[in-house]
């Protein structure tokens, strides 16, 4: 992705809600988005997805996929287009709340049947690959037999991805995929996502949630999104343990997790809330709750720039023009 | 000495008309409350924990077993309109829902002057009532200009969270019970909530209790941890002890599965 912008255009008022964004997933890794409500994490998983839909315009940039070892720039494509081609084959979205979209009185195997019939494939060859894949994520292949209101909720959302992910996608973007779930269950479905990638059902994944701790065990990187923009971007290791920008360092001392390293340290909050993106703040738009807040900030947007190895940030207590 | 002691404590509701089913949502449950002390009861929903605190806000009646609170009896020792006012002012409930707390017909002040109304002593006039919950406010962080006169749609869920403290502010009671106080605000404003309620416990000696099913939370706060599970306490103790070295298996699978921070959980 390179220097996307998209917005929300409305009648009257534009929202910003994806600004500047450039962004790189690599093969093989495992993405973790985090940022609070608003901040334009799910705005960007469309984006990469290209499932740009009014009143969402891509206003500028450009998104790229890696298909067969060749760039193809899908952002020229239209969204039929991109459905079409790419789709379920190379990348998949599981948007929030899938599994609430589960329509109750529909079979399981109604779905695949769906599938197969929109991506022109055998319905029995795809149903057989279902039982496998069904049974692969911890699920009685019989439970294709059934209708979604049979199920638990930790067993649809399994049921989802495995459904999601029937014609091994390259890149797999899920959106608060563990929120609506019991601890148990989440732990359960991140071992799934975790099986997939080692078994190289899907190659990337993109996790998108609000929960860092969620991010933390899975993740191979973290970028912290703020306001429509990037604030940092690292190997989760080091995001943890030493996070640069002081909206990253605000977000995980207000986590609390049983450990006694956070009950030593405390939980501080950040003041203010994030704002309208019809009228984001001028230049940094963390500086009105920055404590670190200085004169550039108001006036300039920090560019995202690498200061360490990997390791990104959108800030000026890191560059030159801070003096 | 102890705040509030229950012993035995059952609750079992019967379903049914024709054939009678009968759920044990509380089992036989015994704890204590210190002076100043604060403990979390956590578990799962359905667990039995809000029952348990329905029945010691006298909300409604257990099975058998009793709750003294400061030494008496709640559900026998209170028979007049004036006991259950002075419990009422002593025993003081947060509840998760923040919007539901208030009559979005009336102003958000309402609930304040609600409260100074309960006191034992009201102020003698109005403007003397208005400094109470004006410095109440202030107490709780909040600008009294930004409240006063608004309607419950027009301010956040974390300041009405906050509101809900200062009620405690006013009235001063001696045992809070907070259910899920913070699992509707934003992660950003929960320490704030947090922090109020624990300068209450060292300014006024408040006892509190946590209802949370969220262990990180309990874990942070609480002088005392009680697991439940169908009814029942499987564990209990200090938060070191519950969350590092949990001995019932429903707590080590609790603990097990609660993603962290600064460590990588196991069979990942």
């Amino acid at each position: 992705m390179e220097n996307v912008k998209a917005y929300y255009k409305l009648e009257e008022v534009t929202v910003k809600a994806v600004d500047d964004v450039s962004l790189e997933i690599f093969e093989d890794e495992v993405i973790g988005i985090v940022g609070e409500s608003g901040s334009g994490k799910t705005t960007l998983s469309n984006v990469i997805s290209m499932n740009i839909m009014k009143p969402l315009t891509l206003v500028e940039g450009k998104v790229f996929l890696k298909i067969n070892g060749e760039f193809e720039e899908i952002s020229s494509m239209s969204r039929e287009e991109v459905k079409k081609k790419f789709w379920g084959k190379e990348i998949t979205i599981v948007p929030q709340a899938a599994m609430n979209a589960l329509m109750p009185t529909i079979k399981m195997s109604k779905y695949i049947e769906h599938l197969a019939q929109s991506h022109g494939i055998d319905k029995n060859e795809l149903l057989s690959k279902a039982e496998k894949r069904f049974e692969e994520v911890g699920l009685d292949p019989l439970w294709l037999k059934r209708y979604p209101f049979e199920l638990s909720g930790g067993m649809k959302q399994r049921a989802v991805i495995a459904i999601a992910t029937i014609l091994n996608p390259v890149l797999l973007i899920v959106d608060e995929p563990t929120s609506a779930l019991d601890v148990v269950n989440q732990k359960i479905f991140l071992k799934v996502l975790m099986q997939m990638k080692k078994m190289g059902i899907v190659k990337s994944i993109v996790f998108i949630t609000h929960d860092i701790a969620t991010v933390r065990q899975i993740a191979d990187r973290m970028v912290v999104m703020y306001a429509g923009k990037i604030a940092e971007i690292s190997p989760i290791e080091e995001i943890v343990q030493k996070p640069l920008h002081p909206y990253t360092q605000g977000l995980l001392n207000s986590v609390l997790t049983p450990e006694p390293e956070i009950r030593k340290r405390g939980i501080t909050t950040i003041p203010g809330a994030p704002p309208n993106l019809v009228n984001p703040p001028s230049g940094c738009r963390f500086h009105p709750r920055c404590s670190y807040a200085m004169d550039i900030c108001k006036e300039k947007v920090p560019p995202l720039k690498e200061i360490e190895k990997n390791r990104k940030v959108a800030c000026f207590l890191y560059m030159e023009e801070r003096k | 000495m102890s705040r509030l002691v229950v012993e035995n404590l059952t609750k079992v509701f019967s379903l049914g008309f024709f054939s009678r089913r009968y759920i044990k949502a509380v089992n036989n449950i015994s704890f204590d409350i210190k002076e100043g002390e604060i403990v979390s009861l956590v578990g799962e929903s359905g667990s039995g924990k809000t029952t348990t605190a329905k029945m010691i806000l006298r909300l409604i009646p257990p099975t058998s077993g009793r709750i003294l609170f400061e030494g008496k009896d709640i559900w026998k020792d209170i028979k007049s309109q004036e006991a259950l006012r002075d419990f009422r002012r002593k025993v003081h409930a947060v509840f998760q829902d923040p919007f539901a707390s208030y009559n979005p017909f009336y102003p958000v002040e309402r609930t304040l002057w609600q409260a100074v109304n309960l006191l034992e002593k009201s102020p003698s006039n109005k403007k003397e009532a208005l400094e109470l919950i004006k410095e109440s406010l202030v107490r709780v962080g909040i600008d009294p200009k930004d409240i006063l006169g608004k309607y419950p749609h027009q301010i956040s869920g974390g300041q009405k969270q906050r509101v809900m403290i200062a009620r405690c502010w006013i009235l001063k009671p001696l045992l809070i019970i907070a259910d899920e106080p913070t699992s509707m605000v934003d992660a950003s404003s929960r320490g704030g909530i947090i922090q109020l309620l624990e300068e209450l416990r060292e300014e006024q000696g408040t006892s509190i209790m946590f209802i949370t099913h969220d262990l990180g939370l309990a874990y942070y706060v609480s002088d005392n941890i009680f697991v439940m599970k169908d009814g029942e306490i499987v564990e209990r103790g200090h938060p070191d002890k519950v969350v590092l070295e949990p001995t019932h298996e429903y707590s080590k699978l609790l603990v097990g599965s609660i993603p962290k921070l600064y460590r990588k959980l196991e069979g990942l």
